[in-house]
């Protein structure tokens, strides 16, 4: 939750480290906030908000706290301060299920509508959300070419090259001195890159894991994983299965 | 002859301090012999009969708390093991069954008339098998049976419809029972309800819960009285209150009957003739020895105090096992169907030495078991107390047991154990003040059972004692929590979980939720655990599919495993094949040798008392005489290089080593003290811009490094010693800490599941471990920064300052050595630090910690010069 404190005390403008890599020749971006940011084109990715994710478990009868939608906003709108794109990419699964969209409360909405403003807003979507985005501002949509790069949901089984996908909320183990510490990250191998899920109650899954397998070269593959304030970059050899 | 009356008399005029056992008082083995007439009155014939038919004669607690029962009282029999505790429990159940006869067919429908609740599932099923058989023998009219997690579903159906007279279960399946629609015709005839071991029933949030099931029974059947079952204890009295409904403006507790006695257990320490480590709970050394010991006894039961330990001693055994002799491993993680023949096996004799941990705690009845050997230290003298006690069951002959430390300073805490036993000293943890998430839990299963009125709900639930003081306001929270979450931001009134009808009545809102709280009733909220399956690799070397299930190990310890790595489990050394949807995967491996030490850590932190025992020891030199050689002479040593502090002083010893300075304090509070005392310290010298790089903590002290002279710090007063050690540490520290502590996290996570904020299960979704461990934390992470008073934090908070943090002991400690500090300034490491610094790079790693190995771990990368595309920024 340091990404959330971060966001949302610091001021945008103080010191961050991230990391610079490229997708299919493409410059990019890895923000420790956990979006992507493409210079050349001036977009700003996410992936995997999983907006009204606490609404969505009430309804099923687990009452999470009502508070995921409005953290995961409040970053939002500090990695656009930060950025200031003219293209936001959000990724799909942008809310946790069908009904979220239109479910959300005004305030909510008002909050998006306000970052949105003077910028081109895409919703890719997801399998959580394939209905696409209802009564917000942006266009809908599967998938989208864009800035030398194609972007979807779910990673293609095709080589992806120049893809850029969410939908495994990668994380990745290091493991040093016999202690092992595991986070998200965006994780890449120069052709392909897989965004780690941005919603503040999302879950990851292992790069190693099989769901993960035949997507990256190995050899080249990177994780760029997600510290306190901070990118740390990490071959894949060098984590932890 | 003698009367029962004057026994009795005799038993009181001595304060019940001595009964005479077996004593034989009645040596008739003549059905037609006159029976004292008292006798004739209290039992009805077929006991009569069966006693005598036996030569015995019931002993005179049991009929104490025959006539204290038939007198309508409830009551709370001390007793130690062997003194025929579990048959006093039942005689006046049995009595009345079998006074009232068989129903006829058709009569109509009773519902149960006594039941029984024990700690654990096995000691239900054993009960039962050591209940049938008198009963059989006596012919009486009673049908009893067992209801456990494992029951079948038609078994639990048919015994709702046609229940037994006794049926015997666990606090969970009580709960189960109230929370259902039938519970009223079910319970309003009962009678009674025997709580056995209710010395370990009552401390943990199970015990809060069962407090709460027994609340709601004395509503359905309020002439229902209690007979709770222990071993000795510290503060009875608690106990006393525990067992009956708590009224505020009347003092109300149950009667008290005390056997005290027993022969007295000959316990020895194992005194090897090979090298007592320095450190490490593996006891290795003793192998031998051990199985020397288990040669000569008839059937050995070997505790340990954790997995790992146990696997690790059995496989050390079969190892050395020339004359395989048929030695057994039993442990929690170990597959059902395995543990139950083992068990089996134990009680037909057929085992001459069973490994176990603490799933064969208590009082479970293990055939004729000679020896009892205990390999750790045994952290608390009531748990030593009770596992001796298995030994024998017979009180008139001594028990025998052997203790074997591990590594020096648990040579210092078995003996100190050991006088512990002889004088009898208890430290049972105290009930503790009734858990939120747990009464979340119940008021959900009271909606469950039938609507509730709020207020008439409350004062049911402040009868229960730990709850007596429970407040309306909470309540009303908790009440808020179980509907809606009980969020400030009040989003979700739409999907309340329970809601309040015109009539003012709570109810649930659907049958899902009813069937939801079913399958997560209950406060033993496991580790993410992971089922290890065996399978093997085909000829292309590529794995196979559903081989057979060996039982289930800890996620957190599978993570620090990589393929190939080998390791101990279920008896076996395995080689670890990878994670393949929720199951760790594994073949045999062709190796005697593990390669991944299990985590061998001693569960259990070492006692208040034993604690103050071993600084005891420590400081006199008498008590030190008594120590084996080796010990001796470390300590001797200790005193030359540094000094050994005396029972009320607190040492603390700073040296350099390598490049780092060391600070180690001997405070002898336990690891979770240590541990709280570790991480507040280090915020402290960190502030004081010393540098410190870490701490690991040991049950006897605890160990700080930093870049900076520590040492020469403290000369200089800068800081002091005794400002780094005042109390204020508890406030403003604690309180950051706290906030950022995966502790409470961890803590956070099993409150949520129990106060049914996350499920533990849900129908027909089957969450992994993982999978809840993750957003637990993520939920606590916002809650804590949208809403840091919602009640579960509260209730969060409550539970890691008494348990995990052990707040309570490390403030008692602070204010102990307030001015009593002394500190040795080295100019190397000193013999009695060596135990704790062998402990560094065990230890997992926390908060700030992380990330510092994140960094690490990327400067790899950096250092590997990597081309362009790739450099990190900033």
């Amino acid at each position: 939750m340091h990404r959330l404190v971060h966001a949302t005390s610091a001021p945008a403008t103080s010191a961050f480290f991230q990391a610079r890599t490229t997708v299919n020749g493409v410059a990019a971006i890895c923000d420790p906030l956990g979006g992507l940011f493409l210079p050349d084109a001036g977009t700003l990715v996410v992936s995997d908000l999983h907006l009204e994710k606490g609404s969505a478990f009430a309804r099923r009868g687990m009452m999470l706290p009502p508070y995921d939608t409005l953290a995961t906003l409040r970053i939002l709108e500090a990695i656009v301060a930060r950025h200031n794109p003219g293209t936001v990419i959000s990724l799909g699964d942008n809310f946790h299920d069908r009904t979220g969209s239109a479910a959300m409360p005004e305030t909510f909405r008002l909050m998006i509508a306000a970052m949105a403003r003077g910028r081109d807003w895409i919703w890719i979507n997801g399998n959580h959300d394939p209905d696409g985005a209802s009564g917000l501002p942006g266009a809908s949509m599967d998938e989208l070419r864009h800035a030398g790069l194609i972007f979807r949901h779910e990673p293609s089984k095709a080589d992806g090259l120049g893809e850029v996908a969410g939908h495994l909320h990668p994380s990745a183990t290091v493991r040093r001195r016999e202690k092992s510490v595991r986070r998200a990250c965006f994780a890449t191998d120069g052709k392909r890159l897989l965004m780690p899920a941005f919603g503040v109650t999302t879950g990851g899954l292992d790069l190693r894991h099989r769901a993960m397998s035949g997507l990256f070269d190995r050899q080249q593959l990177v994780a760029h994983m997600m510290g306190r304030d901070r990118i740390y970059s990490v071959r894949f050899a060098n984590l932890l299965g | 002859m003698i009367s029962r009356e004057s026994m009795l008399r005799e038993e009181m005029a001595s304060g019940f301090s001595f009964v005479p056992f077996d004593l034989p008082l009645f040596p008739v083995n003549r059905i037609d012999s006159p029976l004292p007439e008292s006798d004739a009155l209290t039992l009805p014939a077929p006991f009569l009969r069966w006693f005598a038919e036996k030569g015995w004669r019931p002993r005179a607690h049991q009929l104490e708390l025959l006539s204290r029962a038939e007198a309508g009282q409830s009551t709370l029999l001390i007793a130690p093991t062997g003194a025929g505790k579990t048959l006093a429990g039942f005689l006046p159940s049995l009595v009345d069954v079998t006074r009232r006869g068989k129903l006829p067919p058709g009569s109509a429908f009773v519902g149960i008339h006594t039941l029984y609740i024990s700690p654990l599932k096995a000691l239900a099923v054993d009960i039962e098998r050591n209940l049938l058989k008198p009963v059989n023998e006596m012919g009486l009219p009673v049908r009893i049976e067992n209801r456990t997690g494992d029951t079948p579903q038609g078994k639990r159906q048919r015994q709702k419809l046609n229940p037994p007279d006794l049926l015997l279960t666990t606090p969970e399946q009580l709960a189960l029972l109230i929370a259902d629609g039938e519970a009223e015709r079910f319970f309003k005839n009962l009678r009674y309800v025997v709580l056995d071991e209710l010395h370990s029933l009552v401390t943990s949030k199970r015990g809060h819960l069962l407090a709460l099931g027994l609340a709601r029974l004395r509503r359905l059947a309020p002439g229902l009285k209690t007979i709770g079952l222990s071993a000795t204890v510290a503060e009875p009295m608690e106990l006393q209150r525990w067992l009956v409904g708590q009224f505020p403006d009347k003092e109300s507790h149950a009667g008290l009957i005390t056997v005290s006695g027993g022969a007295k257990p000959e316990i020895s320490i194992l005194r090897a003739e090979s090298h007592v480590p320095w450190a490490g709970h593996s006891a290795r050394y003793a192998i031998p020895d051990v199985y020397a010991a288990i040669k000569e006894h008839g059937t050995t039961l070997l505790f340990v105090n954790t997995r790992s330990q146990a696997e690790m001693l059995f496989q050390e055994l079969w190892t050395i096992n020339d004359d395989n002799l048929p030695i057994a491993l039993h442990h929690g993680s170990l597959d059902v169907a395995q543990r139950r023949k083992v068990e089996a096996a134990m009680a037909e004799n057929r085992l001459r030495a069973v490994v176990a941990t603490s799933t064969l705690d208590l009082g479970i009845d293990w055939g004729d078991v000679d020896l009892v050997v205990h390999v750790g230290a045994p952290k608390g003298a009531s748990r030593l107390a009770q596992r001796i006690g298995r030994a024998n069951h017979r009180m008139d002959e001594p028990s025998r047991a052997i203790l074997v430390p591990a590594n020096r300073f648990e040579v210092m805490e078995c003996q100190a154990a050991l006088d512990a036993n002889y004088i009898g000293a208890q430290d049972t943890p105290p009930v503790g003040k009734g858990a939120l998430d747990v009464l979340a839990q119940h008021v959900l299963g009271m909606a469950c059972a039938k609507p509730f009125d709020a207020l008439q709900l409350y004062d049911e639930i402040t009868t229960a004692a730990p709850y007596a003081d429970l407040s309306w306001e909470t309540f009303e929270r908790v009440v808020d929590l179980v509907a809606t979450g009980g969020y400030a931001l009040r989003t979700y009134e739409r999907y309340a979980r329970i809601r309040k009808t015109k009539e003012g009545l709570w109810r649930v809102s659907n049958p899902m939720v009813a069937q939801q709280y079913r399958l997560n009733v209950g406060t033993i909220v496991e580790s993410p655990m992971l089922n290890v399956r065996m399978v093997k690799r085909n000829a292309r070397g590529s794995l196979g599919r559903g081989g057979i299930s060996l039982g289930k190990v800890e996620e957190y310890f599978l993570e620090m495993l990589s393929p190939g790595d080998t390791f101990l489990f279920s008896g076996k050394v395995l080689r670890f094949e990878g994670i393949r949807e929720n199951e760790c995967l594994v073949s045999q491996a062709f190796s005697f040798d593990p390669k991944v030490p299990s985590y061998a850590g001693g569960k259990f932190p070492l006692s208040t008392y034993l604690a103050a025992q071993v600084r005891k020891m420590l400081a006199d030199p008498l008590r030190r005489a008594t120590l084996p050689d080796q010990v001796r002479d470390w300590l001797a040593l200790q005193g030359d290089v540094s000094m050994l502090p005396r029972e009320d002083e607190l040492l603390i010893e700073t040296f350099p080593r390598g490049s780092r300075h060391y600070m180690v304090t001997y405070a002898f509070e336990g690891r979770l003290a240590h541990q709280t005392l570790g991480m507040l310290l280090t915020r402290r010298l960190d502030r004081a811009g010393l540098k410190p790089l870490g701490f690991v903590a040991t049950d006897y002290s605890l160990g700080v490094w930093a870049l900076d002279d520590l040492g020469a710090a403290f000369r200089a007063r800068a800081p002091s010693l005794a400002q780094l050690f005042d109390e204020d540490m508890l406030g403003d520290d604690l309180e950051a800490w706290l906030n950022e502590s995966f502790l409470l996290k961890r803590t956070f996570r099993t409150c949520a599941v129990i106060a049914g904020l996350i499920d533990q299960r849900h129908p027909g979704k089957e969450k992994t471990g993982r999978q809840v461990t993750v957003s637990a934390d993520l939920i606590y992470d916002v809650l804590r920064m949208h809403e840091p008073d919602h009640i579960l934090l509260e209730a969060t908070r409550n539970d890691a300052a008494a348990g995990l943090l052990d707040i309570g002991r490390l403030g008692t400690m602070l204010k102990r050595i307030k001015g009593h500090i002394t500190h040795r300034r080295l100019d190397r490491i000193s013999p009695l630090a060596v135990p704790v610094m062998l402990e560094i790079g065990r230890e997992a790693v926390q908060g700030e910690a992380q990330d510092f190995l994140l960094t690490e771990a990327a400067d790899d990368l950096i250092n590997e010069a990597m081309g362009a595309g790739l450099h990190t920024d900033g």
